[in-house]
């Protein structure tokens, strides 16, 4: 298969950046994306050229390293999967595809394809664990959980921390990415000690980060790679509401 | 100055025992030594417990004024880190992820054992250990090993409080499955993610510290060397990835946990940036390397399609719970349709050969059968090289909800990967790269020779010996990370309170030296060739001759080969860009000129080792019946090899594996 790539370079956070047009011939369907973008690489070393810096490590959709807008979709055309899950055959031979990196406010380009997600763990360092000190833990099976709420909270817990979801968003909100940790937790009878201080703390630092609000358009939901459901943005406000009323009433 | 004035703790050095007559390739200098592991006295179960009534302690006050570097933010290094952090010590953690929680640990998928016994069918800490010791082909520490058996439990009961959100049952308890090379049903897991799920507990543990300020996180920056001051080693050189910055941190003790080398081979299951660096550095600064050549080969990996392939990827040993291994009898049939296979033509090769486990017979055995099959040309796909995984057996039973329920992640992996549908046709798999049972020498209590210098989880050698078993890495990475090294650790700590060295003292100006010595070497290199060729050539020549089956001739060539191509490499290759930026190909060259030094490593450790056991299968020491054959006479040690200069052999020191409580024999599966 032969493709036209139009793909964003931009040396560094400071200077602009533009899109730049390559080829790529005889690529094998059974190439995924990244693989491509290796094989593209290697021709422009040959010719002298710098490679183009991308992000990836795992390549099987976990790590959530890799981060690529493809034709204007986070992650590309293969919902759900991240852009290392995604195969060339999966694109028409001889199209246009045009790879940008996730454009968020809060994830500043570092070069080319490659951003800085770190407010991603800042939002993480607020509030998004539960306090169990080493040693500390009693036995397991002394804390019965549901297996309904257990099942809900692996759902939530699975989010990959890709950024996707702010990446989809119109409005660039992390609420998706926030909400499933603030569910995971909370789901969980574990988690209840810290509940309330765990989401206002959270949501405090999601918002000083730069990230936008939640206006319902579920574009975060149709990208995410580990198929986390936006009703746990629901859950959050719930979570968010019920924290800040007890917070009031001096609970 | 580093090399020489460590002490190997009571190492006699005996003049060669000369098993290898004749080498047309430079030789050891075979020096059998007696590496001590320090194994406490006792019986084998009271060995930890009265160890740490015994192991010295730093007070509170004090633990503030002690700095740790923790290089490595995986299951062990993110649980050490955040562990350390959590008692009071001042702690810097370096990862080359964007974030800690993307180290490779995340991508584990199948379960963590323990020996809780929830299902009452006979499990115990003593089956644990056993089944972990007879599983890794008796070449690993029994007092090590029992005590990893002893812990597991408390990694279950430490996750659960985390918010692990292991399965359960609709009692609410916790649910198990079964793992390869066990009898009992022992593994908690979380879907198909149980990794992912630890890591992310961990890292939560870890966010928690450094919002506290007891953890100081350095992502996107590379450990490139270790320096050593007074025979301790006290720091380490760093390069920033995204700024190229160098950077010299001075400490009072430093752990290592950079995880295994399986990316020596190009193609294997580890993600794109695990390297051999940190620990070959280290190695080169004097820490010894035990069993480098011990790689352990999954037999679940979807195979290689062609020649873009950057990675493999692992189909979670779970699937055999459930799936059934086979190929056609005859040869004629390979390019057939499965459907049109008929049962009485179908080879269910594991099932006939080892009837008592089937098609969970531990990995390296699998993997070997795979191996042999295909060699005898019955072997499907493209190549042939692959055999069948069929659920059709499962899905008539338990139905093809069930069966989604369990695995519906890996069966969406697999399609997406070979668009093929695994409820429909037979998946097919193919043995690959996964772990490394080698890596740096470690006594008892976790630090290597180098005193100060402590290395844990998959980056140090001690728990798997030669074949470790399912659902263990994640159990000894989480060991040593919670439960172990913050024991030990301290007890080298005191008496070295106050003693950290200036980072601008001669030793770390001298690292600082050597590591931009070799970027600029790597820079100044004019050739045209790129990296990836290089990488992938020594990939398949070590595939070939140090893969799944080994054999003098073929490690001699290897031994041969590996130093033409490393000279063509530093003739050949070429990375653009410079050292003051992000600058990916110098990132990885900096890996893959290292991968080409240590590969010589894996060679001559293999060539040594004189026997098969576990995962090391010699071609010239197998049963009858082409199972392996160990030499416990001769061979019933661990390996740890001494660096000795760049133009010399490094040095074997051995270090006898004492059975007291296991009966050494040979494994048997059927």
């Amino acid at each position: 298969m032969n493709f036209r790539l139009r793909i964003w370079r931009q040396p560094n956070a400071k200077s602009p950046g533009k899109l730049v047009d390559y080829e790529v011939r005889d690529i094998s369907p059974n190439t995924s994306f990244l693989e491509m973008l290796d094989i593209l690489n290697e021709n422009l070393l040959r010719g002298g050229e710098e490679p183009i810096a991308f992000d990836s490590d795992c390549r099987e959709g976990i790590c959530g390293t890799c981060s690529l807008t493809i034709n204007g979709e986070a992650h590309g055309p293969d919902h759900p999967g991240a852009v290392c899950e995604l195969y060339m055959r999966k694109f028409r031979d001889d199209a246009t595809i045009t790879v940008e990196p996730f454009r968020v406010g809060a994830f500043p380009v570092v070069k080319d394809l490659v951003i800085d997600r770190s407010a991603l763990d800042r939002i993480v360092q607020a509030g998004g664990f539960i306090s169990a000190r080493a040693g500390s833990a009693p036995e397991a099976n002394s804390i019965p959980v549901p297996k309904h709420d257990a099942d809900l909270a692996m759902e939530a817990a699975a989010c990959i921390g890709c950024g996707a979801c702010a990446a989809a968003c119109p409005n660039g909100s992390a609420m998706l990415f926030t909400s499933a940790k603030v569910s995971h937790l909370a789901l969980l009878p574990q988690g209840h000690p810290e509940r309330e201080s765990r989401v206002l703390k959270m949501v405090q630092v999601m918002d000083a980060e730069g990230f936008g609000n939640c206006t319902n358009t579920y574009e975060c939901e149709a990208v995410c790679p580990a198929e986390i459901s936006a009703s746990f943005i629901a859950k959050l406000n719930r979570e968010y509401a019920r924290a800040q009323f007890r917070q009031r009433i001096g609970e | 100055m580093f090399v020489s004035d460590f002490d190997i703790r009571n190492s006699k050095l005996l003049p060669s025992v000369g098993d290898i007559e004749n080498p047309e390739y430079r030789i050891s200098t075979h020096m059998i030594g007696t590496l001590d592991p320090k194994i406490p006295p006792g019986p084998l179960a009271q060995k930890w417990r009265s160890h740490r009534d015994h192991l010295r302690l730093v007070s509170p006050n004090n633990r503030r004024k002690a700095e740790i570097i923790v290089v490595g933010s995986g299951l062990a290094g993110g649980s050490a880190a955040a562990t350390l952090g959590e008692l009071g010590y001042r702690v810097k953690c370096f990862c080359f992820q964007d974030s800690p929680r993307r180290a490779h640990s995340i991508a584990a998928q199948g379960g963590i054992n323990a020996a809780k016994n929830y299902q009452n069918d006979g499990d115990s800490v003593y089956r644990l250990f056993y089944d972990t010791i007879k599983g890794g082909d008796f070449r690993s520490r029994e007092a090590n090993v029992y005590r990893l058996a002893e812990i597991a439990n408390n990694i279950i009961d430490q996750c659960v409080a985390q918010g692990v959100p292991f399965a359960r049952e609709y009692s609410g308890y916790l649910a198990n499955r079964s793992f390869g090379g066990a009898q009992v049903s022992r593994t908690f897991y979380a879907r198909g993610q149980t990794g992912q799920q630890l890591l992310l507990g961990c890292y939560q543990a870890l966010c928690r510290q450094i919002a506290a300020g007891t953890v100081r996180m350095f992502p996107q920056t590379e450990m490139l060397d270790l320096v050593i001051t007074d025979g301790q080693a006290k720091g380490i050189i760093t390069r920033s990835l995204l700024s190229g910055k160098i950077d010299r941190h001075a400490a009072d003790a430093v752990v290592l946990a950079t995880g295994g080398y399986g990316n020596v081979y190009y193609l294997s299951t580890n993600a794109r940036g695990s390297n051999v660096t940190a620990p070959y550095r280290a190695y080169k600064r004097g820490a010894l390397f035990a069993n480098p050549s011990f790689t352990q080969i999954h037999p679940t990996c979807i195979p290689v399609s062609g020649e873009h392939q950057s990675k493999l990827t692992l189909m979670s040993e779970s699937l055999r719970n459930d799936g059934r291994v086979w190929v056609p009898t005859r040869k004629e049939d390979r390019e057939k349709a499965p459907g049109e296979i008929p049962e009485a033509d179908r080879d269910y090769y594991l099932e006939r050969k080892y009837p008592a486990y089937g098609n969970l017979s531990p990995r390296d055995i699998s993997s070997r059968a795979a191996k042999e099959v295909c060699d005898e040309g019955r072997g499907v796909g493209p190549g042939g090289r692959g055999v069948y995984l069929d659920f059709a057996d499962a899905i008539k039973r338990l139905g093809e909800g069930t069966i989604r329920e369990r695995y519906g992640n890996l069966f969406e992996v697999y399609e997406k990967i070979t668009g093929e549908d695994a409820y429909k046709v037979p998946m097919r798999i193919y043995p690959a790269v996964h772990y490394t049972m080698g890596g740096l020498w470690v006594d008892y209590d976790l630090m290597s020779n180098v005193p100060g210098l402590f290395v844990i989880g998959e980056a140090n050698f001690s728990d798997h010996g030669a074949n470790r078993l399912g659902a263990s890495a994640l159990m000894q990475g989480l060991a040593d990370g919670y439960f172990i090294l913050p024991n030990t650790l301290p007890n080298y700590l005191v008496g070295q309170m106050g003693k950290r060295p200036s980072p601008d003292s001669s030793e770390f100006r001298e690292g600082e030296e050597a590591v931009r010595g070799r970027i600029e070497k790597l820079l100044s290199a004019s050739g045209t060739r790129s990296l990836d060729s290089f990488h992938r050539e020594l990939g398949l020549l070590l595939w070939d001759k140090c893969g799944m089956s080994r054999s003098e001739k073929g490690l001699r060539e290897a031994l041969r080969k590996i130093p033409e191509l490393r000279e063509q490499f530093w003739r050949d290759v070429r990375v653009p860009g410079d050292d003051e930026d992000f600058n990916q190909s110098l990132e990885r060259a900096g890996r893959v000129a290292d991968f080409l030094e240590f590969a010589e490593l894996m060679c001559m450790d293999a060539l040594d080792r004189d026997e098969s056991a576990g995962a090391h299968f010699r071609e010239e020491h197998q049963t009858p019946d082409g199972e392996a054959l160990r030499d416990d006479e001769n061979h019933a040690a661990v390996f740890a090899w001494e660096f000795q200069g760049d133009d010399k052999p490094p040095k074997l020191h051995r270090e006898p594996l004492h059975f007291e409580t296991v009966h050494l024999a040979q494994r048997s599966y059927k």
